[in-house]
């Protein structure tokens, strides 16, 4: 408790982020091992997962309002070696011309990530550059940065502030990528203070320009201790475009192991 | 008879026994248990031509139109673990009677064990890694009347088990049921150079298109390296064709010999470059050589703060057949491939690819242009343009040299 001494007063907030200190695990000194300890806390409360397995819709929608619907199921593996992050299979349903497409994903904390495709048509598996992190995701909104596991080790942090998010309070973190080839400069974070899931991500782009905002609604808890947002809702402040993932029911410990995320299996993911 | 013979009737037998003698299929333990699921793909396709003929007993049409379609019916059950799936093609070419053709692209079971993966049935395989020319790839009979392309294929009867483990995978092949190379007709465009006599096709095997095949791949990904290691014994994919007097003058027939194929495919993953190599040693046809693919891809992501990548490809190809010799002949000998892939990665999923393969020596040149994009959920449209420029009367392709054409292809996703 003596480096709750040190913390700074904020004013009006001081009380309340004492309070929320007393109550919440998380005692930090400075705001970078403040904002760290948060993800770190974030990540914590998710561990032992294990696997899961879950259906979502995809829906892009462009400025004039015309939408493009994606439907897809989206099998993970959590992994617990160090250097190692988690694993997926994402398989294409809809659109119907790339029906059976699906991406192998094995990421990894700093090194870049391995990841496969299978294009059905030709049965044809493919190791493709995982270079690409800041691209659209089939021509959404989402990056394929946005969409990998959120590993502790890939930003650098800074909490900002306190403030109500809703019925929720939340810490309000900045992070910085320091894995290579992100299109963002930086991120700011909501994290609510009850839970410990983020509620809302703005995105900075490289120019420093905000870029989108992601808003993470519906949060469901699964075996009593996990939480998953079942609204993911991406708008992008420059173009005026919007994404949004709607997930069904997870299932979670379905019995996956390593060797459904092998490359040979990945033909037969559909 | 004719449709027996290109389906392998006898195969589908052999098969049935081969069903027979792995055990019952997994019953179905409730009823309702399984899920079905229906998909059809079909389109139109129109086929512009640019020039007359080059012979006089061809159509001179401009435009050759085409239907095609391809339902899927999948049944799975035990959680997708087991999975059966049959998936007929048929076309139907207003100008091309070999081209109207029915094939079944797979009928197959899929199993997926806890040690294992074992399919049985009619399947599609695909092995390899350039994108110019599939060296290694030898499972399938190229659909020939389909694309010159190599990537449409026939399918193929088979049994294959693979284990997975953490030394990598193996997959053991044995292929009952010999498909035969498609030919366009001589009355129709993108034929040979003369007439093929594919009726009286000659094997070495005396049991010509029943005779067994045997395939043996190992696969591995090792950190940024997937490599793939495998051989095949059997009947060549490739017939060698050969000068015959046909009912009304020269023909080629078909002939197909027995083959050993050893491959080896190669992909290095560095950043945004990948590095491929596909090589072959083949025995069976006169000497024994060896061919290789070797080149690069290269991705310029976010071009000029876009959302579109500009993937670049050069490739080598080198074939060391004797080309006046016992072995079917090859227009890669000694060629370079270069091309781009432009991808916009915008909602409707537009691509446009541009390539060119040139030979080293005499300068013929196979160019290609390739445009694609969904329209709403279920439509897709795509041209394709291909030009043969600079072929020799000589050359393998001299058939084609006035075949210059242009696809239009409307697809509707079902």
């Amino acid at each position: 408790m003596r480096r709750l001494t040190q913390t700074p007063p904020f004013g009006l907030l001081a009380g309340l982020l004492a309070l929320s200190l007393l109550a919440s695990p998380v005692l930090a000194e400075t705001p970078e091992e403040k904002g760290r300890a948060i993800a770190l806390e974030t990540d914590k409360r998710d561990q032992g997962w294990g696997d899961s397995d879950v259906r979502l819709t995809m829906t892009l929608k462009n400025a004039h309002g015309d939408t493009s619907v994606r439907d897809l199921r989206l099998r993970s593996l959590e992994m617990n070696e160090p250097g190692l992050g988690d694993r997926s299979v994402t398989v294409f349903f809809k659109p119907r011309d790339i029906e059976g497409t699906a991406f192998l994903s094995h990421t990894k904390i700093l090194d870049p990530d391995d990841q496969w495709i299978f294009l059905p048509a030709l049965k044809r598996v493919k190791r493709i550059s995982s270079r690409n992190k800041s691209g659209p995701f089939v021509g959404s909104e989402f990056a394929y940065e946005d969409l990998v596991s959120q590993e502790v080790e890939r930003y650098t942090y800074k909490w900002l502030r306190d403030e109500a998010c809703g019925e929720l309070t939340c810490h309000v973190t900045e992070r910085i990528p320091v894995y290579e080839h992100s299109g963002y400069t930086k991120q700011v974070v909501w994290t609510d203070t009850t839970d410990y899931q983020p509620r809302k991500v703005e995105f900075h782009d490289r120019k420093g320009a905000l870029l989108k905002t992601l808003l993470f609604k519906d949060y469901r808890q699964y075996l009593g201790q996990y939480w998953r947002s079942h609204t993911f809702d991406m708008v992008n402040a420059q173009t005026g475009k919007s994404t949004v993932l709607s997930f069904s029911d997870y299932v979670f410990k379905v019995g996956l192991t390593e060797k459904d995320f092998r490359k040979n299996r990945l033909k037969r993911a559909g | 008879m004719g449709f027996a013979r290109r389906f392998g009737l006898a195969a589908l037998v052999w098969m049935g026994v081969c069903l027979t003698l792995f055990g019952p299929l997994p019953v179905v333990a409730e009823e309702g248990a399984g899920d079905w699921d229906l998909s059809v793909e079909a389109g139109l396709e129109a086929r512009v031509f640019a020039n007359k003929p080059a012979f006089s007993e061809q159509s001179g049409n401009t435009l050759s139109p085409s239907f095609f379609i391809e339902p899927e019916i999948v049944y799975s059950w035990n959680d997708g673990d087991d999975r059966v799936t049959v998936k007929p093609f048929l076309r139907l070419d207003k100008d091309d009677d070999n081209r109207s053709h029915v094939d079944i692209r797979e009928a197959n079971w899929l199993h997926l064990g806890e040690s294992h993966d074992l399919v049985v049935g009619i399947d599609k395989v695909f092995w390899g890694v350039a994108e110019s020319r599939h060296l290694v790839d030898i499972v399938n009979q190229n659909d020939q009347v389909e694309d010159l392309d190599g990537e449409d294929k026939l399918g193929q009867p088979m049994i294959q088990l693979s284990v997975s483990r953490d030394w990598g995978t193996l997959t053991g092949f044995v292929l009952p049921g010999f498909r035969e190379r498609s030919f366009p007709s001589d009355d129709a465009r993108l034929r040979g150079a003369l007439p093929i006599a594919s009726d009286d096709a000659t094997y070495d095997a005396g049991r010509e298109d029943q005779a067994i095949d045997f395939a043996l791949r190992y696969s591995h990904v090792i950190g940024d390296i997937d490599l793939g290691i495998s051989h095949f014994h059997g009947t060549s994919r490739e017939p060698r064709l050969s000068v015959v007097a046909g009912a009304s003058g020269p023909a080629l027939r078909p002939h197909y010999d027995r083959i050993d194929q050893t491959g080896v495919d190669i992909q290095y993953t560095a950043d945004a470059w990948l590095w491929k190599l596909e090589a072959i040693g083949r025995g069976g046809h006169g000497s024994y050589f060896a061919a290789a693919v070797a080149g690069v891809e290269y991705t310029l992501y976010q071009i000029q703060e876009t959302n579109a990548d500009l993937g670049l490809l050069a490739e080598y190809l080198f074939d060391g057949r004797d080309e006046n010799g016992d072995a079917p002949s090859t227009v890669f000998e000694n060629d370079i491939f270069l091309g781009a892939r432009l991808a916009l990665n915008d909602p409707e999923d537009t691509t446009l690819l541009a390539g060119a393969i040139v030979d080293v020596g005499d300068r013929s040149t196979l160019a290609t242009l390739e445009a694609s994009r969904r329209i709403g959920a279920d439509w897709k449209v795509e041209i394709e343009a291909r030009a043969f420029i600079n072929i020799a009367p000589n050359d393998v392709l001299s058939g084609v040299r006035k075949d210059d054409l242009v696809t239009f292809r409307v697809t509707r996703f079902f």
